[in-house]
């Protein structure tokens, strides 16, 4: 089993951290991952991408030319990583920003995330965690064998981490995660 | 359980376990999560930090702290580590222990702030003056970020020499989850070459500048003997499916990570590649590759940058086998797929 999973948006939009989130989340299951950022000087606005992967084996080079998982959550980073995605990749597109008529794989899952986010987490910053939700409910019933799909309640446990100096965030981004992972049926 | 960190943050937990007193540096992309992670760290554990007016003021600070023989270091980027080269020659000529780290970023001159292999031959053919090495280490994952810094300092306090880490913009900004399993060195005993004060005993001189009749020419014959030793008994490798390759590729560092991908998807098409990895960059490994020459008879270098490792690669071969190259500068990464084009094109 390997993913190699590409978040990206625009800066501000949360896609490092959301890749922290999942990678942090493969540590507790005890497989291999790697994270890698590439953004450029703005703090908001400009391109910024993470590349996670997932594996249970070692892993070889943390960029992913060729990604089976693309989380975008706005139109310019769907535009960009799109041609490089494998032909049956995982594609989650951020419909409040991308118009849903654009031309993109038939799989293309379409997520309302910053309205999810702003309706019922009342924050619409958590777009990020809601798709990291949305995602690993799409894995889960698209892996055969469950032994490698990351869980919900280890993403929790991710959260609990990373976010163990900000502990007031870490409600809001368990409920922004769990939205997502109860939006996909 | 592991933690996830960053490589630049690894490294840093690495020099700090090994018992680094004092830090000087200056900021520059793609390290500044090393000065940034020290100026509290270091602070808290009461250690020195300081970050200096300038690249060329943090080496010779380091040159300072080095001769009363605690362990210091500095760290910078490509551009931020040429104009380093000054203070890295004296304490070469000094023989002072130091841990320099270079995370590479593209170049020549300001370049970008991509990682590259660029600064290969500025690590391991001198950089600064004079007829010097310094022990040039190539992490290629965070795990290897945290143990090189650890080790680092001891080797440069065996032969009395500076150790540069030579890594670069991926392996220092990447995450990957990180055993912190050394023990932290507390007590470490001042040598008995430092200057730390003469009171009961004869004063000590450290210099680079021997201007007395055949002074230079004997320190420099006492230099080469001591890289000699390095070179003999430091050696660093590691090898990845190559008993019974067709083509070996040699890569170090980020390279060497995107090239064991490129092994296994090559063998999957039925292409026999191995991968011969040098951790130790000076001393790099000849006699190995050499030994290797005898069997193989194709190779090739993978780097970010336009060939610089390969011309070592083709002195150890020495003529005995074919010799190529592939690589990208300026930021530009090499893939799994183009290595997989290039090993096709091969036999």
């Amino acid at each position: 089993m390997k993913n190699e999973i590409i978040i990206a948006g625009s800066c501000g939009q949360g896609v490092l951290l959301a890749g922290v989130i999942i990678t942090q989340t493969a540590i507790e299951q005890n497989l291999h991952t790697t994270w890698f950022p590439s953004y450029g000087a703005e703090v908001r606005g400009g391109t910024a991408n993470s590349t996670t992967i997932i594996s249970n084996e070692e892993i070889g080079s943390p960029i992913a030319s060729n990604p089976d998982v693309l989380v975008v959550l706005n139109e310019l980073s769907l535009n960009k990583f799109m041609p490089t995605a494998k032909e049956d990749a995982v594609i989650i597109a951020n419909s409040s920003l991308i118009s849903s008529n654009i031309q993109c794989n038939p799989k293309t899952y379409f997520v309302a995330l910053n309205d999810i986010a702003d309706l019922e987490i009342k924050n619409i910053k958590s777009a990020n965690m809601v798709a990291i939700g949305a995602l690993l409910k799409i894995l889960e019933k698209k892996h055969q064998d469950k032994t490698c799909v990351l869980t919900l309640e280890n993403a929790f446990k991710a959260c609990r981490k990373i976010f163990s100096q900000k502990s007031n965030l870490i409600e809001s981004n368990r409920k922004a995660l769990q939205a997502g992972y109860n939006f996909i049926v | 359980m592991k933690k996830l960190v960053k490589g630049n943050i690894a490294l840093c937990e690495g020099a700090i376990a090994a018992g680094l007193k004092s830090y000087f540096g200056y900021p520059i992309t793609p390290q500044n999560e090393i000065p940034a992670y020290l100026s509290k760290k270091m602070i808290e554990l009461k250690r020195v930090f300081v970050q200096a007016e300038s690249e060329l003021a943090a080496a010779n600070m380091v040159l300072g702290a080095a001769v009363t023989g605690v362990r210091a270091m500095t760290s910078s980027s490509s551009p931020g580590i040429s104009l380093k080269q000054e203070a890295i020659s004296y304490m070469a000529g000094m023989e002072l222990p130091a841990l320099i780290v270079n995370v590479q970023r593209g170049g020549p001159g300001l370049g970008n702030i991509s990682g590259s292999q660029g600064d290969y031959f500025q690590s391991v053919k001198g950089g600064g003056h004079g007829d010097y090495k310094l022990i040039v280490l190539a992490p290629n994952c965070v795990q290897e970020m945290y143990e090189m810094a650890y080790d680092s300092f001891d080797l440069a306090e065996k032969y009395r020499i500076p150790v540069m880490i030579l890594t670069d913009g991926i392996i220092g900004q990447m995450m990957e989850p990180v055993d912190f399993n050394r023990p932290e060195r507390e007590k470490l005993l001042i040598p008995n070459w430092a200057l730390d004060g003469c009171k009961n005993r004869p004063p000590r001189s450290l210099k680079s500048l021997l201007m007395k009749d055949g002074d230079l020419e004997k320190h420099n014959f006492a230099l080469q003997e001591k890289y000699k030793t390095i070179s003999q008994n430091e050696v660093k490798y590691e090898t990845f499916e190559i008993s019974d390759a067709d083509i070996i590729i040699c890569a170090f560092g980020i390279a060497a990570r995107i090239s064991k991908s490129a092994v296994c998807l090559a063998r999957k098409n039925g292409i026999k590649v191995g991968l011969f990895r040098p951790l130790t960059l000076f001393p790099f490994p000849s006699k190995e590759i050499s030994e290797l020459s005898q069997r193989f008879k194709n190779f090739l270098s993978v780097e970010l940058n336009h060939g610089q490792m390969v011309e070592d690669v083709r002195l150890a071969v020495n003529g005995k086998a074919n010799v190529e190259f592939l690589g990208k500068a300026g930021g530009g990464i090499v893939t799994e797929l183009e290595i997989l084009d290039k090993l096709k094109n091969f036999l």
